[in-house]
């Protein structure tokens, strides 16, 4: 199964893969969001959206919908 | 260059202090206005230099980056794009926090790219020591090409050393700091051969973005033969290419130059977040602090507010006695004085309003509140950033409309536009205040005051139904939108009083001189229309009277009285009332509520005046047009004007109907077509007319 920042729990960190570039606003990536960063989940809203990320020191947050388009690789 | 100012404009990410720096450097020389033809705010100042010099600064909207996707940002690239605009910066301040410099470079290295020379500002050096964070500043201006200045705003430490920056812009390299045409050389290649007297990324900006600039047309590009170009997907893979380039320029620099020692962190956010941003406590504090806004704006607020209603009555008895009798002492007296009180008055409580949003902006909780509204309002078709516009609706709808311009979301924006009047603006209030007073009882009902719950039910009746109509449009409007939604979680900070200060000031005298144009104008209209009459009816009115009560001994003042109510039923006014009269009369209304109501379309809070105007009362003192109100009796059906039936029907009238040409004109800027301030106006107008009418046919 395809592993994404909308998996992620409270607390886990992953570090981000490849993503279409046709789903994902290019205003993401322009605040941190890059292919080879980390990326830490900080705190949901209920429902887990929006969820609010650190991305490599980059604080922001984004709706599930979008997460779901981004790719990562687990820390364990 | 002795004698010239030096054109600089100021550039950066949003939260980064851009605004502290620009208010450090222009002091209160400084002017807030619009971008010709859209609803940017503009704002521009002076700074002294030393030497006898003076820069013109010009503060730019807050951008991530040269590529823009909203109105306020489309703003920085014209501007930086178009040499022969006045404001054509000579040099660049590209503002950088500290604790972000990794993203804020990522648009300095962009307008480095532009061929103008760019100074770098690192904000909030103050936190380096606490976060600990250490530069190496001569590493990164040799690597970046500019001259840095580390600054803190807050402190005001550094500025000195950023205006002698600014004086000695020319000895700045102008060159890039990054070849972006490394991406796909072949294209590029291509570009320069076909326009070799372009700056390349410059065209670059203009084939991405959709709009159109000075003297480069993006069309021209297109249709010059033998160059290929791009489908829009393929210029999106390119733009991200970009922007990994970038980046990746940014943390090479970043390694040899950045040291930040974890340990030394302390960290208040993730504190501060877990509480504030918690599933349960979250909602609780910002409901707390809902309520101590509203508290501020209805109670505490009420202080000043008696104080401005006390002085311009007693300004307007002042005038009656002092100036000689006549027309226009009576303009003075009954028309723009009592006009230009009508604007004074909600000062205070805009202000208010102003100095939380402004608080709750600048210590950055505001992005806490998006965050936790955000799905519970995409449910409406809203946004979590509607929740901003929708509590300013309560004070104003004009700066609420304008609040709206941050939601990317063209679809969500439309709405939040949409359904913002129909939350309970302060100028409903003393509409509301008046009726209430006059058609419900001061009873308590379970401990509760009952014109208080009255109140409060119609606050909940305007957002309900602004909640409710978002929804419904949500279900009718057919907009192809992507949606997206990314926002920053900027750090906590103490707000600076110099910032909101200034921003209470400005946000108060645009309402002022907005508004209040508009209002003292209709004043003066309704006075020349009440004071004038066409025929003998109006001329001879104290003939006509004096007749019919000839035989009878009638006392003087109440002679005068119905002389001025004759006179005022025949005036212009009085025969247009009249006219609406059948329309009105099905919702318990005669023709004076009729004219109150028309008038009102300009500006709600005009109903009392009008009403004091119309009764000839002469003052504006409440307790004095509410007794004059409960003697009204009905034309038709006899017995008392205004019953709980007329009362009801009036509070909802007025909930519902679109009655604020500033807000109509504010929509049709935002929007930029008439349709949708017309559509506002027809529909919330004929839903108000449907329900004031079922109200008082079922309550009569």
């Amino acid at each position: 199964m395809k592993v994404t920042v909308a998996h992620l729990k409270r607390g886990e960190r992953g570090i981000i893969k490849e993503f279409s570039a046709d789903n994902v606003p290019l205003k993401l990536l322009e605040m941190g969001c890059l292919p080879g960063n980390e990326v830490e989940l900080v705190q949901t809203a209920p429902f887990k959206d929006p969820m609010y990320l650190n991305i490599n020191g980059s604080h922001l947050a984004i709706r599930k919908e979008t997460a779901l388009q981004i790719e990562i690789e687990l820390i364990k | 260059m002795t004698g010239k100012q030096i054109n600089v404009a100021l550039i950066g990410n949003p939260n980064t202090g851009k605004t502290s720096v620009f208010n450090q450097l222009t002091g209160l020389n400084q002017k807030v206005g619009n971008y010709p033809g859209i609803t940017v705010e503009k704002k521009e100042g002076l700074c002294k230099l030393p030497r006898g010099l003076k820069a013109h600064i010009i503060d730019l909207p807050g951008t991530y980056s040269l590529n823009a996707s909203s109105l306020d940002e489309n703003v920085v690239i014209e501007l930086l794009l178009n040499k022969n605009d006045k404001d054509y910066p000579d040099v660049a301040v590209v503002v950088s926090d500290v604790e972000n410099l990794k993203r804020n470079l990522l648009l300095f290295t962009q307008i480095k790219d532009l061929g103008i020379p760019t100074i770098l500002v690192i904000n909030m050096a103050d936190r380096m020591e606490r976060k600990g964070i250490s530069l190496d500043i001569d590493i990164l201006e040799e690597r970046l090409k500019t001259k840095i200045a580390l600054v803190s705003a807050r402190k005001r430490i550094g500025i000195d050393k950023l205006k002698e920056l600014i004086i000695n812009y020319r000895t700045i390299p102008i060159e890039p700091c990054v070849n972006a045409s490394v991406i796909d050389p072949d294209y590029f290649g291509n570009l320069r051969k076909t326009f070799p007297k372009q700056s390349i990324y410059k065209l670059w900006l203009v084939i991405t973005q959709d709009v159109n600039f000075g003297n480069i047309n993006r069309k021209e590009i297109d249709k010059t033969s033998g160059f290929n170009t791009k489908s829009s997907s393929e210029l999106k893979r390119l733009q991200q290419k970009e922007t990994i380039h970038r980046y990746q320029f940014i943390n090479g620099v970043l390694k040899e130059t950045l040291r930040v020692d974890t340990n030394a962190a302390k960290d208040l956010r993730s504190r501060l977040d877990r509480v504030l941003t918690h599933k349960v406590w979250g909602y609780v504090i910002f409901f707390a602090i809902l309520l101590l806004i509203f508290q501020a704006i209805y109670d505490w607020s009420s202080y000043p507010m008696d104080l401005i209603d006390g002085a311009f009555a007693s300004l307007s008895e002042l005038a009656k006695a002092n100036l000689p009798k006549g027309a226009f002492t009576s303009l003075i007296a009954e028309g723009i004085i009592p006009g230009l009180g009508g604007i004074v008055i909600f000062i205070p409580q805009i202000a208010f309003l102003f100095l939380f949003i402004s608080i709750l902006e600048e210590t950055g909780y505001m992005s806490r509140v998006v965050f936790l509204m955000d799905r519970i309002m995409r449910r409406f078709g809203l946004s979590g950033k509607s929740v901003v516009p929708l509590v300013s609706g309560t004070a104003c709808a004009i700066p609420a409309v304008m609040a709206t311009r941050n939601i990317e979301n063209w679809k969500e924006r439309l709405i939040t536009i949409l359904v913002v009047p129909f939350t309970t603006c302060s100028a409903r209030l003393p509409v509301y205040l008046i009726i209430i007073a006059l058609v419900i009882p001061d009873e308590t009902f379970l401990g509760f005051n009952l014109q208080g719950l009255m109140l409060m039910f119609l606050y909940l009746l305007g957002f309900g139904t602004a909640i409710f109509s978002a929804w419904i449009l949500n279900g009718i409007l057919k907009i192809k939108n992507k949606s997206y939604f990314v926002i920053e979680m900027p750090n906590y900070k103490l707000p600076l009083l110099k910032n909101i200060g200034i921003n209470v000031v400005e946000k108060t005298k645009s309402f002022v001189f907005g508004a209040g144009k508009i209002i003292l104008a209709i004043s003066i209209i309704l006075w020349v229309l009440a004071s004038y009459g066409p025929g003998d009816d109006f001329n001879n009115a104290e003939e006509i009277i004096r007749e019919n009560y000839t035989e009878q001994n009638v006392p003087k003042e109440e002679l005068e009285q119905e002389i001025a109510s004759y006179k005022l039923k025949h005036s212009y006014i009085g025969i247009m009332g009249r006219g609406i009269e059948p329309v009105v009369a099905p919702l318990g209304y005669d023709w004076k509520i009729g004219i109150a109501i028309i008038s009102s379309f300009a500006a709600r809070e005009v109903f009392v005046g009008t009403l004091a105007t119309i009764y000839s009362v002469g003052s504006d003192e409440e307790e004095t047009i509410k007794n004059r109100m409960a003697a009204e009796t009905n034309p038709i059906l006899g017995g008392p004007l205004f019953t709980l039936a007329s009362g009801i029907s009036l509070l909802l009238f007025y909930a519902f109907a679109m009655q604020c040409m500033s807000t109509l004109a504010i929509v049709k800027k935002e929007t930029n077509s008439w349709k949708w301030p017309i559509l506002q106006l027809v529909i919330m107008s004929a839903f108000a007319y449907l329900v004031a009418l079922i109200a008082f046919q079922f309550l009569k």
